[in-house]
């Protein structure tokens, strides 16, 4: 199964970061992919640490265990590098992307052990630009599938206009605004 | 023509229900099968089917209601995890007795206490013996497959018993993944209308007698019967189910068995890594296989001996502990199978992933790697073992 992306997400309760693996599920579900997206369930409560993964493969996958060497790490909020190891097992040849107003640069002392690539996108401000609200995981789920290379920008945007309308079926008028999210996310993750 | 899709376990069982429209669907929610009468709740709003949905106060009164729903001659669909389930118990035994063939999704959670959310089936596990058919599903297609399957098994005329339809919670019920829908009419003609013999709206009948010394026992015989029945049903539906959606179910999947000679047995959701874990195996020459029991009950006992007769070791994963000091309930069931056979595997025990500690493909090659040794040393020493435990 070496075509199989393991991707493990950081976020406190609250933030979306079940909602975001589970987007990201879909959209690549809409390209051919077999997909996994699920949340580790603990005492789920606003601000706790959570963990919520995918695995997105061409060929079928049979394994149910949580993500241990992800290719991926992405951190919702900034504030859990100092609580939770977000970098174990993070493989080399991947990246973590965090949401920071700071550049990749802020986070090397941190990081100092993990070896690959770290992004970061400033989530809050096109949240609160696009939406007049912090919801991060619209910006997150897009600075993922752009670093990640799973689907081409046009296949994302189109794969998220049809999520966004059916999820936000009786509030279309979020709609507009989430999109706009996803497409300034697109272009402002840094690496 | 089937439709691919990406759900939860719970919606896809939520669905299936939808499909098949019931007559009767009384619920109480718990975590984490909240969701499959949740979903359903929303059919119903909707309109998309005809179903009498009752929001009962209890699971006691969820099962009590199914069953007199049956008994009427409806067909009655539920589901539970955990506690819930043994709220239900003295019911479930009721619902056995009275042949009335409700289908029940068990959504596999530990049973408090300490207290917990997560999975093991240590809730399903402590009714294998009430009387119903118990089918385990290792994934949201199995999940979904097997309750469709299910509803036509448990109605069979010469069957007549409660269905349960058990899966992972949270690993399965809430994890989002690929899936195949049938079309729903598929599923209407599949399992055809309910029409049992007796009913109470239908014929004079009687349910619920006084059966003291002079009938219980018959009774209870008859219902072993339905029991042994089961078994051939399951085969004969499963294999209609295949000619229509080309996925093929027995009473237990074998996974590269053929020529194994160091094999594990196993329930649920840990079956497919495993199976990720005999394939890396056998990348480096190791004769490792797998059998994953679907029907636990009926127990398919002489099927199973016959497919591990060969293998050397066999080591059985239980996710339940018996707290027996003699095994958990797979493994002495395993192991008697495996008594009649002139030449028997060496076997032992696994407890595994009790309340959700997470399995991981490293766990299941530890085991592979200690039936190696034992393999090697000719003696399996400690019998009775504990996987993925963190303390010393």
């Amino acid at each position: 199964m070496s075509n199989m992306l393991e991707i493990r997400w950081h976020g406190r309760g609250g933030q979306g970061a079940k909602t975001a693996s589970l987007l990201l599920a879909e959209a690549a579900f809409d390209t051919g992919k077999y997909v996994q997206g699920f949340p580790e369930y603990g005492p789920e409560r606003m601000g706790a640490p959570i963990t919520a993964y995918n695995r997105i493969s061409d060929d079928p996958i049979t394994v149910h265990s949580n993500i241990y060497e992800p290719d991926y790490v992405v951190i919702v909020d900034d504030t859990l590098i100092d609580v939770v190891d977000v970098a174990a097992g993070a493989k080399e040849t991947g990246a973590i992307i965090i949401n920071s107003d700071k550049g990749p640069e802020a986070f090397k002392d941190k990081l100092k052990d993990y070896k690959g690539k770290i992004y970061t996108i400033d989530a809050r401000k096109i949240s609160m630009e696009t939406l007049g609200r912090y919801f991060p995981n619209t910006p997150m789920l897009a600075a993922i599938v752009k670093v990640a290379n799973i689907l081409d920008d046009e296949t994302f945007i189109n794969a998220m206009d049809k999520s966004f309308n059916h999820k936000f079926k009786t509030k279309p008028a979020v709609i507009a605004p989430n999109m706009e999210a996803v497409k300034l996310a697109l272009k402002e993750v840094k690496g | 023509m089937a439709k691919k899709d990406k759900l939860s376990g719970n919606e896809a069982v939520a669905i299936a229900m939808r499909q098949i429209n019931p007559g009767v669907v009384a619920a109480f929610p718990i975590t984490p099968s909240t969701e499959v009468p949740q979903y359903f709740a929303s059919f119903v709003n909707d309109g998309l089917v005809d179903t009498e949905f009752v929001p009962v106060e209890s699971e006691h009164s969820a099962m009590s209601a199914s069953i007199a729903a049956s008994a009427a001659g409806a067909r009655a669909m539920t589901a539970t995890s955990s506690n819930g389930l043994a709220l239900m118990y003295e019911m479930l035994y009721i619902a056995a007795s009275s042949r009335t063939p409700v289908i029940m999704s068990c959504v596999n959670r530990t049973v408090s206490g300490p207290l917990n959310i997560h999975n093991d089936h240590s809730d399903s596990m402590g009714a294998r013996d009430s009387g119903w058919i118990q089918v385990y599903g290792e994934n949201n297609q199995e999940a979904y497959d097997n309750f469709i399957i299910g509803t036509k098994v448990a109605e069979d005329p010469d069957v007549m018993l409660p269905f349960m339809n058990c899966y992972d919670g949270f690993i399965t019920s809430h994890s989002v993944e690929n899936i195949e829908l049938m079309e729903d009419q598929e599923v209407k003609d599949f399992v055809g209308e309910f029409n049992p013999e007796y009913a109470l709206l239908k014929s004079p009948s009687a349910y619920g007698p006084l059966a003291l010394q002079g009938y219980h026992y018959e009774t209870k015989r008859q219902q072993a019967e339905g029991m042994k029945n089961a078994k051939e049903a399951i085969l004969k539906y499963s294999a209609e189910f295949e000619k229509l959606t080309g996925r093929k179910y027995g009473l237990y999947e074998e996974y590269k068995l053929d020529d194994a000679e160091i094999a594990i047995v196993i329930i649920g959701s840990t079956a497919g890594t495993a199976k990720y874990t005999v394939d890396q195996l056998r990348e480096k020459g190791i004769k490792a296989g797998l059998l994953k029991i679907r029907v636990f009950r009926p127990f398919p006992k002489e099927e199973i001996a016959e497919v591990l007769k060969h293998v050397k070791a066999v080591a059985v994963l239980d996710k339940t502990c018996s707290l027996n000091d003699a095994g958990a309930p797979l493994f002495l069931e395993v192991r008697s199978a495996l008594y009649d056979l002139e030449t028997r595997p060496m076997l032992i025990n696994y407890i595994y992933g009790l309340g959700g500690r997470d399995v991981k493909t490293s766990d299941i090659e530890s085991v592979y790697n200690d039936l190696a040794e034992i393999v090697k040393a000719g003696k399996t020493d400690n019998v009775y073992r504990y996987l993925g435990l963190a303390e010393e």
